[in-house]
């Protein structure tokens, strides 16, 4: 019971923080502020992708940048070629979800043990990185969209209300719908996680065998997890396309895809608030540290600076210190809290019972 | 006559150049209750093991109900109506007594009348105290209690245990051959033991594994009486 009330008040604060965040944002910040703020709701969705995954689904996936990259593509060849944005929006959750689907059916039913996996999509994604860097000549394009090589793809148009090519999504709607699209993707998950099938994942990554020996297939639930969370990255690479009106191949790159993993093992695995936190977090901090850039010789400086080896360091750190992520570590302490002060709070009361009995 | 519940036909398991369970024909009736003994070693987990599609046979059948399921994935076996208790406890240590039970529960029931058999389970089983706990906390026994309650959960025809009172207090065997002869009432059983205190408790008929074959099937009294039995296994214990 208690548990639940606690979820329930959980839940309730994260809507709260949420609807007041997206309402209040645009009208406090400045459009400098909500544009950065944007890009990390989108991450935050790729976040959570991986999150399912692999925080509930046992599934390390190293290319979830394969599916994120695949979205943005997808998006912006079939802009070009279409012109209203509804169904490249579609096409860009549907085809990285279909690739998921074509890939895990492989991996999954071809009983490719955990590390194997990473390798295989870390190799898919470097494969899809290489492949298009390698595009840059005029006789690369998909109907009338060039696909650009290394220099990637610029100038991609904006979403649109649906039906109506003139009603162009401007940068303020786009902080709102990335910002709702987190709220729908987190809440989504959460119900998801919920049901019977989410059970039933946790579970399987729990004990695949015991899972097995119950009856559940567990080769077609993760086949099923790896697709959403592969039509998530997906939809997040199509907000990504929008965002900066550019696509370019360093999307499906080893830096982008080892990010992601830091996200979620930095704000706790096993939890959906984490992963977010995580995201938000790091890039934060990715950006106010690359935002001054030393001049002189002021080593300490030049080393803050160094985001990739600050980085690098706080992974580590985490790994070896909170290897529960941030978040899992704040609960576990915030439980401890309220035991030992509720034991002290009962050792306290026990006397004066005494007396009164 | 009926065909057997189960049966295996010339059943065999090499890895490599050991040949782990050699030829075996086994049969077991609707409703019985086997106790399978012999040394470690003996092939009687590799048995198990075929039986329920983790491993996958050299040669020879599993005919459960007549049907084949030498080749069928575990999870197939599972939903046909055999269900495990392993060796090691086997259970979802990461998460709760109650949804432990309750993933077992899920797989036969929906909503609410999965919840009814979970509490049901639990309160049979003596764990609703520790319906919260993580698996992972609790002691050894307890934790065979709720592997035997997720393969109750699950409403099979045939249980396979093996070796469910490793590690139990004199207390806690009792309490399982209970139980034992009560799920014989409507299930058949074959549970592999090697504490002759227990099979004394619930068997009848016990089949003796020895390198891989079957060395003997007899009636309990016999099988402690045999001579050949005690010289291979019993002989430490029934001195003892």
């Amino acid at each position: 019971m208690n548990a639940r009330v606690l979820n329930f008040l959980g839940l309730g604060l994260v809507g709260i923080v949420g609807v007041a965040f997206l309402v209040l944002t645009p009208r406090l910040a400045e459009l400098d502020t909500v544009l950065d703020l944007t890009i990390y709701m989108i991450m935050a969705i790729l976040a959570l992708s991986l999150a399912l995954i692999w925080g509930y689904g046992g599934i390390l996936c190293f290319g979830q940048s394969a599916f994120f990259g695949l979205g943005a593509y997808t998006y912006a060849i079939a802009m070009f070629n279409i012109g209203d944005s509804t169904v490249p929006l579609l096409l860009a959750i549907v085809l990285p979800a279909a690739f998921a689907a074509l890939l895990g059916y492989f991996m999954f039913y071809g009983r490719i043990s955990d590390v194997y996996l990473g390798v295989i999509t870390l190799t898919v994604t470097l494969i899809l990185f290489n492949s298009v860097n390698s595009t840059a000549g005029p006789e690369f394009h998909i109907g009338v969209a060039r696909l650009g090589g290394f220099n990637g793809i610029p100038g991609i148009p904006p979403l649109n209300y649906p039906g109506n090519k003139a009603a162009v999504i401007d940068l303020e709607g786009m902080f709102y719908l990335s910002t709702a699209a987190l709220l729908a993707t987190y809440f989504g998950l959460r119900l998801l996680l919920a049901s019977r099938f989410g059970r039933i994942i946790v579970g399987i990554r729990e004990n695949e065998r015991r899972a097995e020996l119950l009856g559940y297939d567990p080769r077609a639930y993760k086949l099923v997890t790896f697709t959403i969370g592969g039509a998530l990255a997906g939809f997040a690479g199509c907000l990504f396309a929008n965002w900066g009106n550019f696509v370019s191949p360093t999307i499906f790159g080893l830096a982008q895809s080892a990010q992601i993993i830091i996200w979620v093992i930095v704000g706790g695995r096993g939890t959906l608030i984490g992963p977010i936190v995580g995201c938000i977090g790091v890039q934060w901090l990715s950006a106010a540290l690359g935002a001054n850039q030393p001049s002189g010789s002021d080593w300490w400086a030049r080393l803050l600076a160094n985001v990739p080896l600050i980085l690098g360091i706080i992974l580590v750190a985490f790994v070896l210190l909170v290897p529960k992520g941030l978040v899992p570590t704040l609960g576990d302490f915030g439980l401890w809290l309220v035991r030992s002060r509720g034991r002290r709070v009962a050792t306290s009361l026990k006397p004066k019972q005494a007396e009164e009995g | 006559m009926a065909a057997p519940l189960l049966q295996t036909r010339d059943l065999s398991m090499r890895f490599g150049g050991v040949q782990a369970v050699r030829s075996v024909n086994f049969s077991l009736e609707e409703g019985e209750l086997r106790c399978l003994i012999g040394p470690n070693g003996a092939g009687k987990s590799t048995f198990f093991k075929m039986l329920t599609g983790q491993l996958q046979p050299s040669e020879g059948q599993v005919l459960f109900r007549g049907r084949d399921i030498s080749y069928a994935h575990a999870h197939q076996i599972a939903r046909l109506g055999i269900g495990i208790k392993t060796q090691v406890p086997n259970v979802f240590d990461g998460l709760s007594v109650r949804e432990n039970i309750w993933l077992a529960a899920n797989r036969i029931h929906s909503g609410e009348r999965a919840d009814n058999v979970v509490d049901e389970m639990l309160e049979r089983l003596g764990l609703t105290g520790v319906a919260k706990r993580l698996v992972g906390q609790l002691a050894h026994g307890q934790r065979q209690w709720v592997e035997l309650g997720i393969v109750l959960s699950t409403d099979p025809e045939l249980i396979l245990l093996d070796e469910p009172a490793a590690g139990m207090t004199y207390e806690e065997v009792h309490k399982t051959a209970q139980l034992v002869r009560e799920i014989n009432r409507s299930k058949a059983l074959i549970v592999v033991e090697h504490d002759m205190q227990f099979i004394r408790m619930i068997a009848k008929q016990v089949t003796v594994f020895n390198q891989g074959s079957v060395l003997v099937e007899d009636a309990v009294e016999n099988i402690l009486r045999n001579p050949l039995v005690r010289d291979i296994y019993l002989g430490k214990q029934a001195a003892a």
